[in-house]
C-alpha cells in the first residue's frame, strides 16, 4: 500500500467506525429509550404499549394493597391533575416508598392500563427526589445541601 | 487554625501551579533555557502543598470539627473512625480537593522520575499539567471551598449518606482518581510533545508507563467500584449502566485503546496523530466524567449536591481544555510526519482494529449517556437509557472486540498471513467448537449473547494463553507475560459476565419462620428475625441456615436503620463458594408475620471482578517489565559514557 493512501484510508476507516457506531446507537436509542410520563402526559398522549417506559408521580394516599403471596403490591400515582395510573409490581420496594410520597417506576404499560412495573426506582435518602419529578411538584422539590 | 492553614495551603498550592505554568512558557522560549532546571521543583512543590491542605482535610474530619461548613453538613460524631477518615472525599467539596491533589502529584511524579523525555517536552508537559491545575484550584477556591467555617457552629453534624458508610469508600474513590485523573499525564505529554514537535517512538515510549500506570488503577477502580454496588446496593446487579458507572468507563475504553497504539508508536512509529488524539481524547472522557458526576446534572449517591453555577464553572473548564487541546492538535497536526505503513495482516492491523471497535464503543457509551441530556436540554423531554440500549448496541462490538484480541498477539509485525494465523490458533478453535457444542447441549434455551460470551470466553481464554507456547517461560520478557494476563482476564471476567446473564437464579418469597425456599443447589430455612444494633445504627437481621447436600451454614441479611441521617438500607448477606455466590437480602414484613426475602443464586458470577484483577495485575507485570528494561539500557548507556 502506498504512503499517502494508507493515512486517508485509515482515517476512512477510523470515521466509519465511529459513523457506523453511531448509527447503531441511534437506531438503538429508538427502540430502548424509556420515556418519562407522569399521569397527565398518559392521558393527553394515549397508552405507550410498544416500549418500556418510566412514569412517576405521587403515591396515592390508602392505594397500596399487598396481594395474598406477599410480595406483590398493586398502588395508584397520582399527580397534580385528576389523572391516575394503577401500578403493579413484584419484588421488594424500596425503602423510601410509601404513600403520599414520590415514586418513579420501569415497565410496561398493558392494553387495559395497568402499568407492571418491573423495578421501582430506588431512593437513596429522605432527600433525593427523582430528577423527572423535580420540576412537576413543588412542595416536594428535593432539598439540596447549599 | 486548621482550616485557616488547609486554605492557605491550597492558595499557595495554586499560586505555585500559576508559576509552573510560567515558568515553563518562559523556559521554553530561546531565550529562557536557563529556566528549564525550575520547573521541576515547582511540580514538587505544588504537590507537597496542594497534600498538606488534603491531611489539614482529613484531620478536620477526623476531629469532627464542626465549625468548618463541609464537616457539619456530611460527617457525625458518632460515625466510626474510618467513615470520618474516608468521609473527607464523601462529599463534593473534599472529593474535589482529592481530585486536584492527584492531579498535582502525577505532576510530581512526571518531574521526579521521568528520565527518557526531551527535557524541553517535559518542561512543556509540567506546563500543560498546571495549566489543568489552575483551572481546578479556581473552581475549588472560588466555588467548592472546603474549609468554609461555619458560626454558629451547629451541636452535631448531618452525617454521611449510609450507602457510603462502608469501606469501600475508603478504597475505591482514590483509586479511580488515580486512574481518572492520573491519565491527565497522557493529555499533558501529548500537549507537550505537540508545543515541541517531538511526537515519536521515543516519546512514546516515555509515555507508555504512565499511561500503562493510569490505566491499572482505573482498571482496579472500576472493578472494586462494581463489587461494591452489587454486595452494598442489594439489588443483586454488578453494573447498571448507570451515567455514573459510564463516566469511569469511557475513560477506561479510551486509555485502553491509547496503551495499544502507544505500542504501535513505540514498536514501530505508526499511528504517530492517531495516538496523540487518543490521549487527548482519554483526559478529556475523565473531564466529561467529571462533569456529569459533579455538576449535580445527574441525581445518584455520586451526585452529593445541586449546585447550577458549579456545573456551568467545570463546564466552562471542560471547553477551554478540551478545545484548546483540539485546536492544538489541529494547528499542529500537519508537522506530525506520517509514520511508517504496514499490512492490513499484521500486529499492527490487530491493533488498530482494536482501537477502532474500542473508540466505536465508547461512541456507543457516549451517545447513550448524553443524550437524555442533550433531549431534556432541548426539548425538556424527559427519557432514561438503560441497560437494553447498551448492551444491544455494545455487546456486538465488544464480542468482536475479544475475538479479534484472542488472534492479535499471535500475529507477527509488519506483515503476516492468514493461514499461518489459523495454524496457530488450532488449538483454541477446537475448544471454541467443543465449548460451543457443549454448552448448546447442556443450557439449549441460552440466549445469543451469553451463548457467545460463554464460548468466546473459553475459545478467547485458551487463545490469550498462546503467546506462551513453546516459549521458555523463565526467559519470556515480564511485559509478555502481562499481556497474557491481562487478555486472560478479560476472557474470564466474559465468562463470569455470560454466566451470570445466563443461569442466575432468583426467588422472591413471603416467608414465614420455620419456611424452607429452595434455590439452585441450596434449600434455605428461614428461622426467624431478631434485632441487632451497630454503632450508628439498628437493624433487623434474619437468620437464615442453610444446607447444600451434606454442608450446612448460616447468612444474616440485615436491613439497617441509620440514625444520621434517618435512613434505611439492606445489607445483604453473601455466600462465595468455588462455582458462585449465594445472595439473600431481607425485604419488609407483611401482615401475618411473613418476611420478604429475596434470594439470588449467581453461579461464577465472582470471575467478573476476579478477571478486572486479573487485567490490572497484567497490566501492572507489564509496567514493572517496561521500567525495569527502560533502567537497564539507561543503566547501559550511562556506564558507556562512563
Amino acid at each position: 500500500m502506498k504512503r499517502k493512501n494508507q493515512r486517508l484510508s485509515l482515517l476512512i476507516l477510523a470515521i466509519a467506525a465511529v459513523v457506523a457506531a453511531v448509527l447503531l446507537a441511534m437506531s438503538a436509542l429508538k427502540d430502548q429509550a424509556a420515556y418519562f410520563y407522569a399521569p397527565a402526559d398518559v392521558a393527553r398522549q394515549g397508552l405507550p404499549l410498544d416500549r418500556a417506559v418510566r412514569i412517576g408521580g405521587m403515591v396515592k394516599a390508602g392505594s397500596v394493597k399487598r396481594a395474598a403471596d406477599g410480595v406483590t403490591i398493586a398502588f395508584v400515582v397520582h399527580d397534580e391533575t385528576p389523572n391516575t395510573i394503577p401500578v403493579r409490581f413484584r419484588g421488594i420496594v424500596p425503602d423510601l416508598f410509601r404513600e403520599k410520597s414520590g415514586v418513579v417506576a420501569e415497565g410496561r404499560f398493558q392494553p387495559d392500563g395497568l402499568f407492571v412495573a418491573t423495578e421501582i426506582l430506588a431512593k437513596h435518602d429522605e432527600n433525593y427526589m427523582p430528577p423527572q419529578l423535580d420540576g412537576k411538584s413543588g412542595e416536594h422539590k428535593s432539598e439540596s445541601l447549599k | 487554625m486548621i482550616a485557616e492553614t488547609g486554605l492557605a495551603a491550597l492558595w499557595l498550592a495554586a499560586a505555585m501551579s500559576l508559576l509552573q505554568l510560567l515558568f515553563g512558557i518562559a523556559a521554553l522560549r530561546p531565550a529562557g533555557a536557563e529556566l528549564l532546571r525550575a520547573v521541576r521543583p515547582v511540580a514538587v512543590a505544588q504537590a507537597l502543598l496542594v497534600g498538606i491542605a488534603f491531611l489539614l482535610l482529613i484531620q478536620l474530619f477526623l476531629r469532627t470539627d464542626l465549625s468548618v461548613a463541609l464537616v457539619a453538613e456530611n460527617s457525625h460524631s458518632a460515625k466510626p473512625w474510618l467513615y470520618k477518615f474516608s468521609g473527607t472525599w464523601g462529599n463534593h467539596e473534599g472529593s474535589m480537593l482529592l481530585w486536584v491533589s492527584v492531579l498535582a502529584l502525577a505532576g510530581a511524579a512526571v518531574a521526579l522520575f521521568e528520565r527518557k523525555l526531551e527535557e524541553r517536552t517535559l518542561v512543556a508537559t509540567l506546563s500543560a499539567q498546571a495549566a489543568i491545575g489552575l483551572g481546578f484550584y479556581a473552581f475549588l477556591l472560588f466555588a467548592s471551598n472546603p474549609f468554609d467555617r461555619l458560626d454558629p457552629a451547629p451541636l452535631d453534624g448531618r452525617g454521611l449518606n449510609p450507602l457510603l458508610q462502608d469501606p469501600g469508600l475508603a478504597f475505591h474513590p482514590p483509586t479511580l482518581y488515580f486512574g481518572y485523573v492520573g491519565i491527565s499525564i497522557a493529555f499533558s505529554f501529548a500537549v507537550g510533545a505537540l508545543v515541541t514537535r517531538d511526537v515519536g517512538p521515543a516519546f512514546a515510549k516515555a509515555m507508555r508507563p504512565w499511561v500503562l500506570g493510569a490505566w491499572i488503577f482505573l482498571t482496579l477502580g472500576i472493578t472494586a467500584g462494581s463489587y461494591w454496588a452489587y454486595y452494598e446496593l442489594g439489588w443483586g446487579g454488578w453494573w447498571f449502566w448507570d451515567p455514573v458507572e459510564n463516566a469511569s468507563l469511557m475513560p477506561w475504553l479510551a486509555a485502553t485503546a491509547l496503551l495499544h497504539s502507544v505500542t504501535v508508536l513505540a514498536t514501530r512509529d505508526g499511528l504517530r496523530a492517531w495516538t496523540v488524539m487518543l490521549a487527548v481524547v482519554a483526559f478529556s472522557m475523565s473531564m466529561v466524567g467529571t462533569f456529569l458526576v459533579r455538576s449535580g446534572i445527574l441525581t445518584s449517591v455520586h451526585s452529593f449536591a445541586v449546585d447550577p453555577q458549579r456545573g456551568a464553572f467545570i463546564l466552562a473548564l471542560l471547553a477551554i481544555y478540551i478545545g484548546g487541546a483540539l485546536a492544538l492538535f489541529g494547528l499542529r497536526v500537519g508537522t506530525v510526519k506520517e509514520g511508517t505503513t504496514f499490512e492490513p495482516v499484521s500486529r499492527e492491523g490487530a491493533l488498530v482494529a482494536n482501537n477502532l471497535l474500542l473508540t466505536a464503543i465508547l461512541g456507543v457509551v457516549m451517545v447513550g449517556t448524553l443524550y437524555p441530556l442533550l433531549v431534556e436540554a432541548v426539548g425538556g423531554e424527559k427519557l432514561s437509557v438503560g441497560p437494553p440500549y447498551f448492551n444491544a448496541a455494545a455487546g456486538p462490538i465488544a464480542l468482536l472486540l475479544v475475538l479479534i484480541m484472542g488472534a492479535g498477539p499471535l500475529l507477527r509485525w509488519r506483515r503476516d498471513r492468514l493461514g499461518e494465523l489459523t495454524r496457530r490458533l488450532i488449538v483454541p478453535l477446537a475448544i471454541l467448537a467443543a465449548s460451543a457444542g457443549a454448552v448448546l447441549a447442556l443450557a439449549p434455551g441460552i440466549g445469543l449473547l451469553p451463548l457467545l460470551g460463554l464460548v468466546l470466553a473459553l475459545g478467547v481464554g485458551a487463545a490469550s494463553l498462546a503467546p506462551l507456547w513453546k516459549r521458555n517461560l523463565r526467559r519470556t520478557p515480564l511485559f509478555t507475560w502481562g499481556m497474557v494476563i491481562s487478555h486472560l482476564g478479560i476472557a474470564v471476567s466474559l465468562g463470569g459476565m455470560a454466566s451470570e446473564s445466563a443461569f442466575s437464579k432468583e426467588v422472591l418469597v413471603a416467608a414465614r419462620p420455620g419456611e424452607t425456599v429452595k434455590i439452585g443447589p441450596y434449600a434455605i430455612r428461614f428461622e426467624g428475625v431478631e434485632p441487632v444494633a451497630g454503632p450508628n445504627w439498628t437493624a433487623v437481621e434474619a437468620k437464615l441456615n442453610i444446607s447444600r447436600g451434606g454442608g450446612a451454614f448460616v447468612l444474616r441479611p440485615q436491613a439497617r436503620m441509620f440514625t444520621a441521617p434517618p435512613t434505611e438500607t439492606s445489607e445483604a448477606a453473601i455466600a462465595t463458594r468455588l462455582d458462585g455466590q449465594l445472595y439473600t437480602v431481607i425485604g419488609k414484613e407483611n401482615e401475618g408475620g411473613r418476611w420478604q426475602l429475596r434470594l439470588w443464586w449467581k453461579p461464577f458470577v465472582t470471575l467478573i471482578w476476579l478477571g478486572g484483577a486479573l487485567v490490572a495485575l497484567g497490566g501492572f507485570l507489564a509496567l514493572i517489565g517496561r521500567v525495569r528494561r527502560g533502567g537497564r539500557k539507561a543503566a547501559r548507556i550511562d556506564e558507556a559514557w562512563a
